[in-house]
């Protein structure tokens, strides 16, 4: 047995056959190391990217009470875990849009002044049939169907996905 | 020249590398009959790693509260990929690390390592093993499952018996009168936060005495030297750090092993108004110490058992802590068999308790 490190025999050999052994246990030991390493990153980058929770795609929603929405005014309801707008026009008409702003997703208000839809984030505005009149936003909003469910006093405004 | 040698040589010109060169080319590590012992530590250390890992990995979906958390750890193992994976790692990876740092804690205590002049080497271990067992109590509650509110009611209940501070260790553990969702934020906070940071700062000290004073050698070997007798050496870099990995990878086999073999149940969500579920007992590291309390007379000497008990568990672990300083046979490099007789009682003591009380009714 050698008693100090210096008496070890550690001798990097070059050529021969030892040589080609050495290289060919490096390559082993290198296969096995990268191997874990991927046998561990795998599961762990498949457990990083979050799973659809199987939120079922929203096709219609309650909005308001009709007799709440005042001529000229609109109302943001829940549509799925998106929010939409319901706008009743001057002239009393009912439309009925995704409130989620194609710009960066912020959410539209209806702005009774001038009667539109306005986005408080980039100054991006529509019309009331949803397409882009000034600011930044690439698209319109998504239009939704709107019908009014009951009558008098109970009557709903309901909303769908067309 | 290779990338990695360029990437070395880049850094040498900057850095100076002089002394880490001579770190890995001149460390020797003493070979001897008792060596096997000396890769404990190591996986100790890496099954510590793979649950700050996993641990992190779980918190990217973990909700710390009485509502949800049940229903986030079921979200993990049922719906998120591999998440079964994950948890089942970490629990077991807990359960292995503790074990693993108990026999590393043994076979230290038996060789006699804590000696002149690994003295603080073996107090940042003895905390470190109070803390990975602190570790185990505080995330046991984390599911809210029955059997880990029904421990933690337990387990907090036994600080309560401490003489005087009892009832304000309980109120400090338990975030009010009862095991609540406030207790659960508490030990979330102490389990991820609190723990880890003390951890890590003892395993860099107790790491870096390590490196700095070298391995120890059992004492007979160190007397045999001291007559003159020289000791073989393994180097360190490549030969003990290859068989370190080795090593970990025999702890990996058996975590993977275990982990998809013996999925870890979550169980019933917590009902705090549900009555106790048979069999309640804590995980098996703390049995010894629970079926100690069981066994106890109500009343001993005046005082009622479990304060006894609890007095014994602390006067226990502030002699282990003391353990380099009392004994003083090895302090000056003798012999000291009065200790070895202590620990492997000590050992016996907590495997027939251990035993006990898993099959006790």
């Amino acid at each position: 047995m050698p008693t100090t490190l210096g008496d070890l025999p550690y001798a990097p050999q070059t050529g021969g056959p030892a040589f080609d052994r050495r290289r060919f246990l490096d390559a082993l030991l290198t296969v096995g190391f990268v191997s874990t390493a991927a046998a561990m990153a795998y599961p762990v980058a498949r457990f990083l990217i979050p799973p659809r929770t199987g939120d079922p795609e929203t096709a219609s929603a309650v909005a308001a009470r009709a007799a709440d929405l005042k001529p000229n005014s609109g109302k943001i309801f829940k549509f799925g875990n998106k929010p939409g707008i319901v706008v009743r026009t001057a002239e009393g008409d009912l439309r009925a849009f995704s409130a989620v702003c194609s710009h960066l997703d912020c959410t539209v208000q209806f702005k009774a002044d001038t009667a539109q839809l306005w986005c408080a984030c980039h100054n991006g505005t529509y019309d009331l049939g949803g397409n882009v009149v000034s600011g930044p936003p690439p698209r319109g909003l998504e239009a939704f169907v709107v019908n009014v469910r009951g009558e008098g006093a109970d009557a709903e405004i309901v909303v769908s996905r067309s | 020249m290779t990338p990695l040698q360029q990437t070395v040589a880049w850094l040498d010109e900057r850095l100076d590398l002089t002394e880490v060169r001579h770190f890995i080319s001149e460390k020797g590590v003493p070979v001897h009959a008792q060596k096997i012992w000396y890769y404990l530590g190591g996986m100790t250390l890496f099954l510590f790693c793979v649950q700050v890992c996993t641990g992190i990995l779980l918190l990217l979906y973990y909700r710390p509260s009485a509502a949800e958390a049940y229903e986030s750890v079921q979200f993990i193992v049922t719906k998120v990929e591999f998440g079964w994976l994950i948890r089942n790692i970490h629990s077991w990876s807990a359960n292995l690390l503790i074990a693993l740092a108990f026999a590393h804690f043994f076979s230290v205590f038996l060789l006699k390592s804590y000696r002149k002049p690994r003295e603080l080497t073996w107090l940042s271990g003895v905390l470190l093993l109070f803390l990975m067992l602190g570790f185990g109590f505080s995330g046991y509650l984390l599911p809210w499952n029955e059997l880990s509110f029904f421990a933690t009611k337990v387990g907090t209940g036994i600080a309560g018996a401490v003489p005087f501070a009892g009832h304000f260790l309980l109120r400090l553990l338990r975030g009010g009168d009862d095991v609540t969702g406030a207790t659960l934020s508490r030990f979330y906070g102490l389990h991820v936060a609190i723990l880890p940071a003390v951890a890590t700062a003892l395993v860099a000290a107790h790491l870096l005495l390590v490196q700095r004073q070298g391995m120890s050698v059992p004492l007979d070997l160190e007397i045999r030297i001291r007559q003159g007798e020289g000791v073989p050496q393994m180097r360190f870099f490549p030969d003990y750090i290859l068989r370190d990995v080795l090593a970990w990878y025999v702890a990996l086999a058996l975590l993977a092993a275990l982990a998809l073999f013996y999925p870890w149940e979550l169980g019933n969500k917590a009902d705090p108004f549900a009555a106790v579920p048979p069999g309640i007992r804590p995980e098996w590291y703390f049995l010894a110490m629970f079926h100690t309390l069981k066994l106890l007379p109500s009343h001993i000497a005046g005082f009622e058992g479990e304060q006894v008990g609890v007095l014994a568990f602390g006067a226990a672990a502030a002699l282990l802590v003391f353990v380099p300083f009392l004994d003083r046979h090895a302090l000056r490099g003798r012999r000291s068999p009065a200790f070895t007789v202590a620990g492997v009682l000590g050992l016996v003591y907590l495997v027939t308790l251990t035993i006990v009380g898993h099959y006790a009714k």
